[in-house]
This record gives C-alpha cells, structure tokens and sequence, in this order.
C-alpha cells in the first residue's frame, strides 16, 4: 500500500471558508464511525449483494444502483472487524471516491455531526496496528471519541485488489 | 467537446478528410491501370482539391503546400491519362498514405512527415512535370488568408452579400461560421436581411432558408481570401462581391451569381453532390453513448415491469398483458437500431491495414499483396477501434515471420509475391476475422526450443502441435532473432490475446508447414447487449454466453466418469467431455456429489474444444445487457461482466472459456473456494 493521503483538510485553506464539517456517523458492531459528508452520495437500504469470485473476503459482491453496477464492501471486514454479513435492518453508504463510487455495508447510520477542523487530530502512531491506516484523523465530540475514515485506505485499490 | 465553434468546423473538416481519404484510397484502388476510367481519376482528384481547400480555411501551410503539389500532379494524370501506369499507380497510393499523414500531423499539431516530398518529387519527374520552383514557393505562403498589407489600388470597400441555399442547410453549414470566419477578416457592418421573411406567414416555406446577410470588409483584403471563406459552400449559396456599396442587392441580379464550380477545380458535379449518396448525419459520439445507456436502462426497466405484471397474476389475454408484448417487441427494435448507429464496417480498419502492408512490404524488401474481403462486414465503433492495434501487430507479424523472402518463395515453388488475406464475417452472431498468409508457417521445433529455453514449458513436457501453436501466445516470446523494425519491440502475441479478450473476442491460430498460417479473431458484434441463457447454480442467478452453449442435457450420474484428482469426465454418446461443476469452479460452493440430476451445459470454446458445465436449473433465456466490471475489479476469473436482471438483482455473466482456462489460483482465492 502507497502512502496514505491525509483526508483531513486544511484548516487554513483559504477556499475552504468553513472552520468546521459535517460527519456522517454510523455503527459498526459496538463502535462508532464516520466520514466526510462530502464524500457520501446516499444512503441505501440493504439488498442481497451478488457475490463475486474468487474476491477478496470482504468484497461482498455488487448491486444495482439504478442501474449500474455498484460494488459494495463489507465495511467491518475490511477493519478487521466481525463482518456485518448484512439483512434488511442494515444499510449501504454509497460514497463517491474521484469518479468511482462504492458502496459500504454498514450496522446503521447514526446522526450528523458537525465537528471543527482544529479538533480533527491524526490518531497517535501504534505500531502493528492494523486498523491505522483506515483511521484518518479523530475527534472527541459530546464527550464521545469519533473515529473519521480515510475512504483511500479503505477502498480497493482495482490492481492491487485481486491478489489482497 | 468543448463549446467552441471553431473547434467544432475543425473536427468537422478532419472528419470529412477520413471520408475524402477513403474516397482517394477506393479510387486509386480501383484505378485500372490499361483502361484508367476519367471519372476515377477526377473523383481523386477532387478529393484532394477538397483536402486542400478545407486546409487552407483553417490554415494548415503544410498540409496545404503537400496537397497542392499532389494536386497538380494528379492534373497532370487527368490530362493524360496514357501516363498512368502500375508503378505509378502504387505511387499515388503512397502519396495518399503521405497526405493522410500530413491530415494527422495537422490534427495534432506534430511536426508533418518528410518521406512523402521524396515521393511526390519522383511522381513529378515521371510525369514530366518541370515545375516552377518559384510557383510553389509562392503558394506556400497563400493560404495564410490574412495577408492584409497587399497592395491597396482600389479603395472601395468590399460589399459581401452572402444569401444561403437550402442545400447550404441540409449540408450541416452554419452560415455563423462563415460570418464569424469574415469577421475575422475583418468585416463590419454585418447586417441580416429579412426580406425573405416579408412575404408573411401564409407564404413561408419553413424549408427554404429566408435570411441573407450584407456586411463590408476593408478595401486591402484580397477577392481571393473573401471567396476562400466561402470555399465550402460553393455552389450552395448566392454569393455577390462588389466593390461599390450596393444599398438594396436584391432589386437587380447584374452581379448576381451563383458561384459555378471552377472547371480547373471541379469538372464535374460538385463533390457535395456525389450521386447516389445517402444523406447522413454527423452525431457526437457522445450523444449517442447516452442514447445506448438509456436503452439500455428501458430493456431493464421493461423486463422489471413485465416480471411485476407476471407476478400480479394478471390473465394471460388481457388488455395489460397484450400492451406488455407489444411494447417488449418495441423496446427490442428500438434497441437493435441503437444499436444500428453504432455499427460501422469493418471498411476504415482494413484500409489501414492494407497502408501497414505496403509500407510493410518496402521496408522488408518483400513482396505481398494483401486482399480484404468483406469489408461491409459491421460491427460496433469501439470493437473496430479498439481491434486497430492488435490487427496491426498482428500483420506484422505475419510479414515479419510469416511470408518469406521472394528469393525462398521462388526456391519453395510459390509465386514470388505473398498473399495476405483479411477476410471478416458474421458468424453466429459473432464477428469472425481470419488472417491468413501464405507463408512459411510456424517453425514448431524452433517454438519448441525457444519456450524452453526462455523456462516457458518444461524440456520434457510433449506438447502437441496445437499446444505449441499457442506457446506464441505466452507473455515473453518472441521467435525474431534479431529486434525488426517492424515487430519484436518487446511486446509479443499476448498483448494481442490480451486486447483481443478484453473486447469479449478470442483468437486461435491454425499452421501449416510450408503453407501458412492462420489467425482467428472472434468477437462480439456489440459490447452492450447478449443473448444469454440465464441460470441457477448455488442460489446464485448467472448469465452464460447463448453463443459458447451448444447443447443442454439432463445430469445422469451414470454417466459421470471420475478420471481422478477431483477430476471427472461426461459419457455422452460414446466420447468424453471434461466435466465441471460451474458453483465449485466459481467457488461458490464445495464439490458436491450430484446423485440427483442437475442440468448439463455442453460449451463450445473458442478452438473447438468441448466441455460440459453442471448448473442446477435453466432459468430462461434472454437478451442482457452487459455492464462492465472491469473499471472496478480488474479481470475476474471466469467472468466477463455483469447484467441487471429483470427483479434488480446483478446477475454475473460467465466466461466459460476463461473459466476453465485454469491459471494458477492466487492464495486468497484457495481460501474462498473452500
């Protein structure tokens, strides 16, 4: 894996007026996650993903978008985590990464938050923690630790995927 | 594209110089050589004056100078047309290749190519033509339309008075274009006259063009340049140029003329009124894209709502039920003529190949002619484009190391001059392409030798000749001993395979020692739709290819071999077929024993081999359309794409040939497959 892009903007980026952002929460399991709002399209009900080959374990298979064929990864698994396996309770987040849209399986979306830039800090450095990497920056909210994704990190890559 | 007009008359000019090449390439073609037909010779000619002409509108000194110097060498031939010979012949082909490179140089502003001076020089000397240097030397400044320093005798403006035709219209001119171009030149005073329009509604033809329009330009500009921007729509408008301001042109017809296709530049009918031409349209590729996709979504969309309507339970002769049949037969038409627009002839690809040959043929001192047959053969756009490269290395491979030099051709009792044959047809649904030279053939030891050495095949592993054939499509072989400039940079036979399977096509070869050597290209005749038969294995809906399936039969466990290692066989009708379970071989599910029947799918591949496919039931079988994966996931093993059936869901479409090729499995695919 290349380097991984920090997705936390720039709070003195003069074209990005705003000192805070929107985070888009949701479960996984126990935990609690989110991403930038920015890179979500929307939110689906689940529907019985069609399995792929021979794919990673946590491809979970694709679906119909409207029309065009969505894949969908079964965000827990990819953390390392127990997978959400998925059932009509569970939703896909479909975000939007450049022009290639994917969706995650998630437990449930949880709430919006608006969060300031200055209170978005790396996650310390932990060696052999897998789960790093995906962890793009995090935040105490309400008293709540919110743990933001890195989308780049987590979505597959299609020329390294096969062989993940 | 962008919303610039000028770029849109530029792709509109270069889009009509692929047309006027073509014409110039079928008519020197066709040129016979003991009886040289005029008209031929004044069609080529022709092509290459409207080549010039445009160029000379948007400015390209090159493309211009070259196209005029080919011009008045193909004058020369009109006058006489006893000068035409074989050798000269082959020459105004190279000449054309010359000009079509000098027409790409300008559409991508590289540095124009120099061989095709050598070649106009020489057919000038042939011909007799001691031209004056001086002459040329003038004429490549001419174009430059925006000279505006000559000499000032008369100082009366220029009156323009521009009044379109309806063929100007249905042409695809825009008279904004041309005004746009004037005002360049420095036009003012451009003012529309609607006197057409005076008559009143009653009397208005809403097909006649009704507006003209009136402007001046500065007194130093040349007659010349003024009519240059009109060069396109000669013969399709009133055009009056005058020096005296005229405040009503439209009351006398004195200077009134219709501008005549000059004899020196068109002798017979302007080539815009070619005969028996079909009127066509130029279409943004794009748009039609969108027109593809959206039909695309309709079939889906119908077979959504035919399900639900079948669900419903509604009674089989009803009103709905009649509506639904007949509107499922129309969304077929619709879809097949969609299709239709993008299906173009294999015509465009196989000149270019026959370009390569030539060009070929210089540069290895052989002899070849080529010959295409079936050349009106469709298939859609992006099939065509995207088979140009692998075509290409292709034949040059079969010139490389196919055709043999004319001295051993002579010592090996064959016709000096080798014989590559391009054919393309339909075949069941499918685009054939053969290749087929009359060379030497594969040196099958020589293959042998070189995959071993290169650790390609173990030395002792036997090898039967079709097995060898295809050692030449392993990624790193490469039978040159020396790097060719034609073929052997690097790349081999497997970038070809490549290219060919990432269209949905296959390709085989076929030898004969001493006689030849065939190459075979399948493909699908559209990378949107399939007919398929749609089946159930391991709870999962999948779509196989109608074309790969050859028979289905019931799974009599009786008949099922185990030859060992997992491996079993089928018994049918006394022969033996390779026998797979389709859920295991995707990793779907755990070998299984099938005691209770199931259903066999004998597949037909690309070299003829057989196999037989375990699916648990036959669905139904259908149109799909396909969606690409590959922009998400690479190459999945054993699937080409996917399909949205009729309930939503995503149904993968299988490869079968890809299927059972068998590459090495990576670790992570073991792990899922059990």
């Amino acid at each position: 894996m290349n380097d991984i892009v920090s997705p936390i903007p720039q709070t003195a980026h003069p074209t990005h007026g705003t000192e805070t952002m929107e985070l888009l929460s949701f479960r996984l399991g126990a935990d609690e996650y989110c991403l930038d709002i920015m890179s979500v399209r929307e939110i689906r009900g689940w529907s019985r993903p069609t399995p792929l080959p021979h794919s990673a374990p946590h491809l979970c298979g694709v679906i119909n978008l409207r029309g065009t064929v969505l894949p969908v990864i079964d965000l827990a698994i990819r953390l390392g985590l127990p997978g959400v396996m998925g059932d009509l309770r569970n939703v896909f987040i479909v975000v939007c990464l450049g022009d290639v849209q994917t969706g995650l399986l998630v437990h449930s979306v949880s709430d919006i938050l608006t969060v300031p830039r200055a209170e978005l800090t790396p996650p310390p450095e932990v060696a052999n923690y897998a789960e790093q990497k995906f962890v793009g920056a995090l935040a105490v909210v309400d008293g709540r630790m919110i743990r933001m994704l890195n989308l780049l990190a987590i979505l597959p890559d299609p020329t390294t995927e096969a062989l993940a | 594209m962008p919303n610039n007009p000028l770029a849109e008359i530029r792709a509109g000019f270069f889009a009509e110089c692929e047309e006027l090449l073509e014409t110039l390439h079928d008519s020197i073609a066709a040129l016979n050589v003991e009886a040289p037909d005029a008209d031929l010779i004044n069609t080529i000619f022709r092509a290459v004056h409207s080549i010039k002409g445009g160029a000379a509108a948007f400015g390209y000194e090159r493309l211009v100078d070259f196209a005029h110097r080919y011009e008045g060498v193909l004058g020369g031939l009109r006058t006489d047309h006893s000068l035409i010979t074989e050798s000269m012949r082959l020459m105004l082909m190279q000449a054309s290749d010359a000009l079509e490179d000098h027409v790409e140089s300008a559409r991508g502003a590289t540095s124009p190519p120099t061989e095709g001076d050598s070649i106009l020089a020489e057919l000038q000397m042939q011909l007799g033509q001691v031209r004056d240097q001086h002459d040329q030397d003038d004429f490549f400044y001419q174009p430059v339309a925006l000279d505006l320093s000559t000499l000032g005798v008369e100082t009366a403006a220029w009156q323009v008075v521009f009044a379109p035709q309806g063929s100007l219209y249905s042409n695809g001119n825009e008279p904004l274009f041309l005004l746009r171009a004037l005002r360049t030149l420095g036009a003012t005073d451009i003012c529309c006259l609607t006197e057409g329009l005076d008559s009143g509604l009653a009397e208005f033809d809403p097909m006649q063009p009704a507006l003209s329009w009136r402007l001046s330009l500065p007194a130093e500009i040349v007659e010349a340049d003024i009519r240059e921007v009109f060069e396109f729509v000669d013969g399709l408008c009133v055009l009056t140029i005058s020096r005296q301001p005229r405040p009503d042109p439209w009351i006398e017809s004195a200077t009134i003329e219709v501008i005549q296709p000059s004899p020196e530049a068109n002798p017979a009918p302007s080539p815009r009124q070619k005969t028996d031409t079909i009127p066509i349209v130029r279409v943004d590729l794009e748009r039609v894209d969108r027109l593809m996709n959206l039909v695309g979504e309709l079939v889906i969309n119908q077979a959504m709502l035919a399900q639900s309507v079948a669900d419903a339970g509604i009674a089989p002769n009803s009103p709905v039920m009649t509506g639904l049949e007949a509107f499922t037969k129309l969304t077929r038409e619709v879809q097949d003529s969609v299709m239709m627009i993008r299906a173009q002839p294999v015509k465009p690809l196989f000149l270019r190949m026959s370009r390569l040959v030539r060009e070929a043929a210089i540069s290895t001192g052989k002899q070849i002619q080529l010959i295409t047959i079936g050349e009106a053969t469709e298939v859609d756009k992006t099939v065509i484009e995207r088979l140009t490269d692998p075509l290409t290395h292709m034949i040059r491979n079969a010139i490389d190391h196919g055709i043999e030099p004319p001295a051993m051709r002579l010592a090996a009792g064959k016709h000096a001059c080798g014989t590559i044959t391009l054919k393309a047809q339909h075949r069941s649904g499918r685009l054939m392409i053969e290749l087929r030279d009359d060379g030497a053939g594969i040196d099958r030891a020589k293959v042998m030798r070189i995959a071993i050495s290169r650790g390609l095949i173990a030395g002792d592993s036997p090898q039967n000749e079709n097995e060898i054939d295809n050692l030449l499509f392993m990624p790193g072989f490469s039978t040159a001993n020396s790097i060719s400039p034609l073929s052997g940079r690097g790349v081999g036979l497997d970038v070809v395979r490549l290219a060919i399977h990432g269209l949905g096509g296959r390709v085989s070869i076929q030898s004969q020692p001493g006689e030849g050597t065939v190459f075979t290209i399948s493909l699908p005749l559209t990378l949107a739709v399939l007919d398929g038969m749609i089946v159930r294995v391991a709870d999962q809906t999948l779509v196989i290819p109608l074309s790969s399936i050859l028979e289905t039969a019931a799974l009599e466990p009786n008949d099922v071999r185990a030859i060992g290692s997992g491996l079993s066989v089928l018994e049918l009708r006394g022969g033996f077929l390779p026998l797979f379970d389709l859920g295991v071989e995707l990793g779907f599910r755990a070998p299984i024993r099938h005691d209770d029947g199931g259903i066999v799918l004998l597949t037909r591949h690309e070299d003829e081999s057989r196999s037989a496919l375990i699916v648990d039931t036959i669905v139904e079988q259908r149109q799909v359309v396909i969606k690409g994966l590959h922009r998400n996931y690479g190459h999945i093993h054993g699937i080409s794409a996917a399909t949205i059936l009729g309930n939503g869901q995503v149904a993968l479409i299988v490869d079968p040939t890809d299927l059972l090729s068998r590459p090495p499995l990576p670790p992570s695919d073991m792990a899922i497959a059990g």
